[in-house]
């Protein structure tokens, strides 16, 4: 399974290179191959099953967009490769989004989500329910994001602020989008397994790790409750 | 008033102080100032440690804001309360304008740029921004020439003096500052963009093998405080020292024994063992820290996530930990799953110290790298066990 980064240094401010350690580390456990690759700017744009885009500032956004655009990123999601995009990358995969003041920037048109500037910026923790679960992390940024007809969201805002307050991020075939940081993979290891069990075709093997405390504490921290799972 | 907020336990009493004397007259910088030579230290890591390092060299009757107090009210507060006819201030980068505009200081020591507490200060290409715009036409500034963001942020100074010390941490200089277009870099530490912007041509000093070199004359540094990161900071005062007609060699010898500064790199003796404290707050800081970690340390580490280290500790996952490859590392403060778990992705073992009770029995020094309020609070404990 080829998981790889994508411009790490236009698109990792906020930790989201841990999403890769994490899948890496859980598909291992289970004797599953992984090898994860970071894609840089000069690089040639690598195959991969699985893409994983991070938060960035306004101007690399921006750049990041443009090199996407001119290596066919979003054909080679449309074309089965799975893509995990995170806060910049959630709203570089839309429609257009707002960057350095309320200008408009066009996104990739792979999912019709459209981002605009929000006041104030949602920055705190954040727990967002999918499914039976709760998904927890940390968000930081100044956008609004809207869904377009057939786009679901993938989940609804239990504490913070996601896309709207009320829904986070967004689900289509072989696309998850979510403003959480944390690393989001690596504060929630039953999504992680999720993931990778989609990835791989079949269900996982139970694996046991810090991470599950890790995960207990933040949603009892979070959301006040003990952990939903 | 000090005494009072000390008593109220709202940290080291300067603060209070500051914000009254404020409240009667906001300009009072500006009159503290006049008659003072006054040097500024800002950056993303190693204020207060070269803030030390030119309190030292510079000579007698140098003051400052010792207590790390890097706001206007700290400033305020480190006028008031010292005399001397010389101050260093470390500032706050967010602060840098306002002080640089009322100071006059006589130099400005620029270190470094890099992430830090994003929850609550601006992103970083957004500050070095500010600073492009403070430092217009200011003269006696003295800047990291190897930093693409300390650059763009000086570029617009008089006459900088560029210093060239090696920055490890690239990762929030990918993109060129003016035209987003990748930054290319070499092996010396020279950088560059298509559109013309790079590392300054001209400079008074760098770092060679250790030394301190100004043109024809290499001054070696002989530190007590550990790691490449301190002989930069050492060699980014002596350059502004050298600036202001101070002779490096006097300057250096006086940097000789100091070994440690606001308790960073100070040594406790705790429960039978031994505890050297080090504090590390953010990405680039931490990478640092960890490099210079001694071979035989047993190795614990604290995190907090209080608002004076940023609420998000996320910033773990961009921290290069390679160097505790092979070590077991002890993890403690209120984030010691979150540290737990970002080391054992990582493939470094770990324990978890739910309690400093629960702390291991062991032999050999301890080093403790934590980040600002767990080393606060470690700081505490060990100054009295």
């Amino acid at each position: 399974m080829k998981v790889a980064v994508v411009f790490p240094e236009l698109l990792g401010t906020y930790g989201d290179g841990g999403n890769a350690l994490a899948l890496a580390w859980r598909a291992r456990a289970r004797q599953i191959s992984v090898s994860v690759q970071e894609v840089h700017l000069g690089d040639e744009f690598p195959d991969a099953d699985l893409y994983l885009l991070g938060g960035g500032e306004d101007g690399p956004q921006r750049l990041a967009t443009e090199r996407l655009r001119e290596v066919g990123f979003a054909d080679r999601v449309r074309e089965g490769a799975r893509l995990l995009a995170v806060c910049a990358g959630l709203q570089v995969v839309g429609r257009h989004f707002a960057v350095e003041g309320d200008d408009t920037f066009p996104g990739l048109d792979l999912v019709p989500a459209v981002t605009v500037r929000g006041t104030p910026r949602a920055v705190g923790d954040i727990a967002v329910r999918v499914g039976s679960r709760l998904l927890v992390g940390f968000e930081n940024h100044g956008g609004r994001t809207s869904l377009g007809e057939g786009l679901s969201p993938l989940g609804e805002v239990v504490s913070g602020t996601g896309n709207d307050g009320r829904v986070d991020g967004y689900r289509a075939p072989g696309i998850w989008g979510t403003y959480l940081h944390g690393p989001v993979l690596a504060q929630n290891p039953w999504w992680c397994d999720e993931i990778l069990s989609e990835l791989v075709g079949e269900p996982l093997a139970p694996l046991e790790s810090v991470a599950d405390r890790l995960y207990a504490a933040r949603v009892r921290e979070v959301t006040g409750r003990e952990s939903a799972s | 008033m000090n005494t009072l907020s000390r008593r109220l336990g709202r940290g080291e009493g300067s603060v209070v102080g500051g914000w009254v004397g404020l409240a009667i007259d906001p300009q009072l910088v500006r009159a503290l100032s006049r008659g003072r030579e006054m040097i500024l230290v800002s950056g993303t890591n190693g204020k207060t440690t070269t803030a030390e390092m030119l309190r030292r060299a510079w000579g007698d009757d140098t003051g400052g804001n010792r207590t790390g107090s890097n706001m206007t009210q700290g400033h305020v507060a480190a006028l008031v309360n010292d005399p001397s006819p010389r101050m260093v201030l470390e500032v706050d980068e967010g602060y840098l304008g306002e002080i640089v505009a009322q100071a006059q200081p006589r130099a400005v020591v620029l270190l470094n740029l890099s992430r830090d507490q994003l929850d609550r200060a601006a992103e970083v290409r957004h500050l070095a921004l500010k600073w492009r715009e403070a430092l217009r036409d200011v003269r006696g500034v003295v800047a990291n020439a190897n930093d693409p963001l300390v650059v763009y942020a000086a570029e617009t100074a008089r006459d900088v003096a560029w210093v060239r010390v090696p920055v490890e941490w690239r990762k929030d200089a990918a993109s060129c500052p003016h035209c987003t277009r990748p930054l290319s870099y070499g092996p010396s530490g020279d950088w560059g963009c298509e559109c013309g912007f790079a590392r300054p041509a001209s400079f008074v000093a760098e770092l060679i093998d250790g030394s301190l070199s100004l043109g024809e004359l290499t001054v070696p540094l002989e530190l007590k405080v550990p790691g490449e990161v301190n002989r930069v900071n050492a060699v980014m005062a002596l350059s502004a020292l050298h600036t202001l007609g101070v002779d490096p060699e006097n300057a250096a010898r006086r940097l000789r024994d100091l070994d440690s500064v606001a308790g960073r790199y100070q040594t406790y003796p705790w429960r039978g063992r031994s505890v050297r404290l080090i504090l590390a707050k953010n990405p680039a800081g931490f990478g640092e820290a960890l490099r210079a970690l001694e071979p035989g340390d047993e190795v614990w580490m604290a995190i907090n996530s209080q608002i004076a280290d940023g609420r998000d500790p996320s910033w773990l996952y961009d921290t290069d930990v390679s160097a505790l490859a092979g070590r077991v590392v002890h993890c403690a403060g209120e984030r010691r799953l979150d540290l737990a778990t970002r080391l054992t992705y990582e493939g470094i073992e770990v324990r978890v110290m739910d309690q400093p009770s629960s702390t291991p029995v062991g032999e050999g020094r301890v080093s403790l790298v934590a980040n600002y309020t767990a080393f606060r609070e470690w700081r505490q404990m060990l100054e009295r066990p």
